[in-house]
C-alpha cells in the first residue's frame, strides 16, 4: 500500500518536528498506558508536565530541574561531539564515577584545611580522571583496534566496584561509626558545590553545563574542528583525504566526552550527592545518551533535551506518590520518549508514498 | 534564603491546614529503596504500609515513591512528599540519612522515621531491628544440620550490619559443633539474582551444605534446590516456596507492629524523637517456620534458643568471646554493648579469612 522511499537529503523540517512529534505521541500512548492502570491520564499527564513548571510548589520544584538537567547536558555534549564524528563513547557512567572518585579524593586528602584554591582543583581533577578513564577505550581502540562500545560499557562495572570499595575502604568517613559512606562534603566550605544563589538550584555545574552549550555551538558552526567532527562521521574517506586524523580523531572525542563527565560526577558529588557512597551513580551517564539523541546531537537542542528529561523524572516522582502510579509505568513513559523518537526519525531520511500500482 | 522562607511558610501552611483538618486523615509517606516487588526488604517495608492502612482504615492515608536513588534524588523525594502534606515520613534506607537530617531541617511540623541510621533530630527517629538475634538461630541449625562442617555465607557489603550477622551465627554454630568451618563470600550487592547464584554455586562447589545469605533474592535456594542436600534460609521475607527444603528456617523483617505504633503517636499528638532497636522480644525480628527437614531434638534446640533471646535471659553476644586476632574481647558471662554492635568491625575468634577494606 505504501513504500518507504529514502530522500535524496535529510529533511529539515523532519529533523526538528521528530522530537515534537515524538513527545506527543509519547503523551498518547503513555496516557492510554496510565489509563490501564487505573489512573485519570490527563492528570497524569498534567502532573508530569505542568506541576512541577506552574504548579503550586514549583518554587521548589523549577530549581530542581537545573540541578537534575545539568548534569544530564554537561555529559550529553560531550558525547554528542564523539557521536557525530561516529565515536560511541557509550561509557559515560564510568567516567562520571571516576572524575567524582578523584575530585572527592583530593578534598578529603586534604580535609578539614580551608584552601581557596582547592574547588577548582577538583574540577581539573575531576576533568582529569574522566578524559584518562575515556581514553583507556580511545587507545585501546587506536592501538589494537577493539571496539569503543564494548569497551568503555565494560568500564563502568570496573568503575562501580572502585566506587564500593572506595566507599567501604579508603574513602570511608573515619567518623561514620564504621558504615559505608564518605565525610559528607556540603559540610565542608572549601570543597562544598553550594547553590551560587540559594532557592535557585544554580551551582556550578549547571553554569558549567550552559559554557559548554555554547562552547560546543560556537566549536560546531564556527571552527574547523567542529567541521572536521561532522566529515568524520558523514564521509569517513573524504575527511581522511582532507587531512583528518582518524587517531587523534579518537582520543580528541573520548577525551573531552570523558573529562565533562567527570567534571559532571565532580559537581555532583560535591553538590547536591555530598558524598562517596555504594550507590552514588544513579545512570546519568546513560541517560544523558538519550538527551543527546532527542537534542539531535545540537548543542541547544541537548539543552532543551535535558530539560525535557529532568521534567519527566520530577514530574514521574509526583505522580508516583501522589497518584499511586508505580515506577516502572514512568520509566516506560521515559522509554516510549526514545523509542517514538527514533521510530520518528524514519521521516527525516525516508519518506512514505503511496505504492504505485503494479503494472499487469 | 528565599527557597527556606518559601519552605517555611509552605510547612507552616501545612501545618495550620492538617492542625485545622485534625479530624482529617493523618498522611504517612513511605521512601522505598528497591522495587516493592522485591521480595525482600522493600517488599517487607511495603507490607507493613499496607499493615497501617489496614490497622487505621479512612483515619490514615498512606503513600510511597518506589526505587529511590540514595542521595540528591532522595532529597527531593522526601521534600515533595512534605510539601505533600504527608504529617509523617519514613525513610526506610541508611543511605538516606543525610537526606533525611536536610529536610527535616525545612520542615519541623513534619516527623520522619529513618531505617538503620544513626542521625537524629527532634522531628528525626530512627529504627532498626536486631536481625542478629535471628541469626544465632540460624547458626544454631546450620551448626546442626550440617554434615561437611562447612557453612557457606552470602555477604552483601562487609559493614557493622553484615559482620555482626556473621560472628552472631558463627557463635552458635561453633557452639554446637566444634568443628564447623565458615566460608564467605562477598557478592558486593543487595540483591541481584545473577550474582547471588553465583556465589551459592562457588560455595556448594567448596564443599559447603548449609548456606547463609545477608542478601535480598531466592536465587541461591534455587540454587541450593536444584544442587540438592543444600540447607539454606530465608532473607528479609520468609521465602516460603522453597520449604520444606532447602529452605529450613528464615529471618522475617516485622516493621507493621512498630509503624502502628509510630503512626498511633502522631495521631495522638504524643511523638518523641527515640532511637529503637527491637529484636525477637518486640516482634520486630520474626523466625520462619522451622519444617520437617530439621530434626526434632535440633528443631526444639533452636526454639530454645529463640524464646531465651525474646525474654532477654540471654544475649548472643555472651563471653568468653575473643576477637580474631586473639585478643580478649569479652569476659566470662559478659555481654556486647549496642556501641560495640553498632559499629562492629571484626570478626570474632574461629572464622578464616580477613573483612575486605
Amino acid at each position: 500500500m505504501f513504500k518507504i522511499e529514502k530522500r535524496p537529503t535529510p529533511s529539515a523540517k523532519w529533523n526538528w518536528g521528530a522530537p515534537i512529534v515524538a513527545v506527543v505521541l509519547t503523551m498518547i500512548f503513555g496516557g492510554a498506558l496510565f489509563a490501564v492502570l487505573n489512573v485519570n491520564p490527563f492528570l497524569a499527564i498534567e502532573k508530569i508536565f505542568y506541576e512541577p513548571l506552574f504548579g503550586e510548589y514549583s518554587f521548589y520544584y523549577r530549581p530542581q530541574l537545573l540541578v537534575k538537567a545539568g548534569p544530564l547536558i554537561l555529559i550529553a555534549i560531550g558525547l554528542s561531539l564523539g557521536f557525530r564524528a561516529g565515536i560511541w563513547n557509550i561509557g559515560a557512567e564510568g567516567q562520571y564515577i571516576i572524575g567524582a572518585l578523584c575530585a572527592a579524593g583530593l578534598a578529603l586528602a586534604v580535609y578539614p584545611m580551608e584552601l581557596p584554591i582547592l574547588f577548582p582543583l577538583m574540577v581539573i581533577a575531576g576533568a582529569i580522571g574522566g578524559a584518562l578513564w575515556g581514553l583507556i577505550p580511545a587507545f585501546l581502540k587506536t592501538r589494537f583496534g577493539t571496539n569503543e562500545i564494548l569497551v568503555s560499557l565494560m568500564l563502568v562495572y570496573v568503575a562501580e566496584q572502585l566506587l564500593a570499595s572506595m566507599a567501604l575502604g579508603l574513602m570511608k568517613n573515619p567518623e561514620g561509626m564504621g558504615f559505608p559512606g564518605s565525610r559528607n562534603l556540603q559540610q565542608y566550605p572549601s570543597a562544598n558545590n553550594a547553590e551560587l544563589i540559594a532557592g535557585t538550584g544554580m551551582h556550578w555545574g549547571v553554569v558549567a553545563a550552559l559554557i559548554s552549550v555554547i562552547f560546543a555551538y560556537v566549536v560546531l558552526s564556527r571552527h574547523m574542528f567542529g567541521f572536521h567532527l561532522r566529515m568524520s562521521g558523514l564521509a569517513p574517506r573524504a575527511a581522511k583525504f582532507a587531512g583528518v586524523n582518524p587517531t587523534r580523531m579518537v582520543l580528541i572525542c573520548m577525551g573531552i566526552s570523558g573529562a565533562l563527565a567527570g567534571m559532571a560526577g565532580m559537581f555532583e558529588i560535591s553538590g547536591p550527592a555530598g558524598q562517596v557512597s555504594i550507590d552514588f551513580n544513579v545512570g546519568y551517564g546513560f541517560t544523558a545518551i538519550i538527551v543527546a539523541f532527542l537534542g539531535r546531537l545540537n548543542p541547544v537542542g541537548i539543552l532543551l533535551a535535558g530539560l525535557l528529561m529532568a521534567l519527566t523524572y520530577i514530574g514521574g516522582e509526583i505522580t508516583q506518590s501522589q497518584m499511586g502510579l508505580p515506577l516502572a509505568a514512568i520509566q516506560v513513559f521515559q522509554g516510549m520518549l526514545l523509542f517514538f523518537l527514533l521510530a520518528m526519525d524514519l521521516l527525516t531520511n525516508y519518506r512514505i508514498r503511496p505504492a504505485a500500482k503494479e503494472a499487469v | 534564603m528565599k527557597l527556606m522562607q518559601h519552605l517555611a511558610t509552605a510547612a507552616l501552611a501545612l501545618g495550620v491546614a492538617t492542625g485545622a483538618m485534625a479530624a482529617d486523615k493523618t498522611k504517612v509517606g513511605f521512601i522505598y529503596v528497591g522495587p516493592i516487588g522485591d521480595g525482600g526488604w522493600t517488599h517487607e517495608h511495603n507490607t507493613a504500609r499496607l499493615a497501617v492502612e489496614e490497622h487505621f482504615g479512612d483515619q490514615v492515608e498512606t503513600t510511597f515513591v518506589e526505587s529511590v536513588p540514595e542521595g540528591a534524588d532522595a532529597e527531593r523525594a522526601i521534600t515533595q512528599m512534605a510539601l505533600g502534606g504527608a504529617d509523617l515520613i519514613f525513610t526506610t534506607s541508611f543511605g538516606y540519612m543525610d537526606p533525611t537530617i536536610n529536610v527535616a531541617a525545612k520542615f519541623p511540623n513534619v516527623k520522619f522515621e529513618h531505617a538503620t541510621g544513626y542521625k537524629r533530630a527532634d522531628n528525626v527517629s530512627t529504627y532498626s531491628a536486631r536481625f542478629y538475634e535471628g541469626r544465632a538461630v540460624e547458626g544454631l541449625l546450620a551448626g546442626k544440620m550440617t554434615k561437611s562442617n562447612i557453612i557457606g555465607y552470602i555477604g552483601s557489603f562487609p559493614i557493622p550490619e553484615v559482620i555482626r550477622g556473621i560472628n552472631s551465627a558463627y557463635i552458635q554454630a561453633k557452639k554446637v559443633n566444634p568443628d564447623v568451618q565458615f566460608k564467605i563470600v562477598w557478592a558486593y550487592t543487595w540483591f541481584d539474582p545473577a550474582k547471588e547464584a553465583d556465589a551459592a554455586k562457588v560455595l556448594i562447589e567448596q564443599g559447603a551444605d548449609v548456606i547463609l545469605q545477608h542478601t535480598d533474592s531466592t536465587a541461591p535456594q534455587a540454587a541450593a534446590q536444584e544442587k540438592g542436600n543444600v540447607f539454606t534460609f530465608g532473607q528479609a521475607s520468609d521465602m516460603i516456596e522453597y520449604a520444606p527444603a532447602p529452605r529450613i528456617s528464615s529471618i522475617i523483617d516485622n516493621w507493621g507492629p512498630y509503624y502502628i505504633e509510630r503512626t498511633q503517636a502522631i495521631i495522638d499528638g504524643t511523638w518523641t524523637s527515640t532511637d529503637t532497636w527491637a529484636g525477637i522480644g518486640a516482634g520486630m525480628v520474626g523466625i520462619g517456620e522451622i519444617t520437617d527437614a530439621v530434626p526434632a531434638d535440633v528443631k526444639e534446640a533452636a526454639l530454645a534458643l529463640k524464646d531465651s533471646i525474646a525474654s532477654g535471659a540471654y544475649h548472643p553476644f555472651t563471653g568468653p568471646l575473643n576477637k580474631q586476632d586473639g585478643s580478649a574481647w569479652l569476659a566470662e558471662g559478659e555481654t556486647a554493648d549496642d556501641g560495640t554492635l553498632a559499629g562492629m568491625n571484626f570478626y570474632v575468634e574461629g572464622i578464616e579469612g580477613s573483612i575486605p577494606q
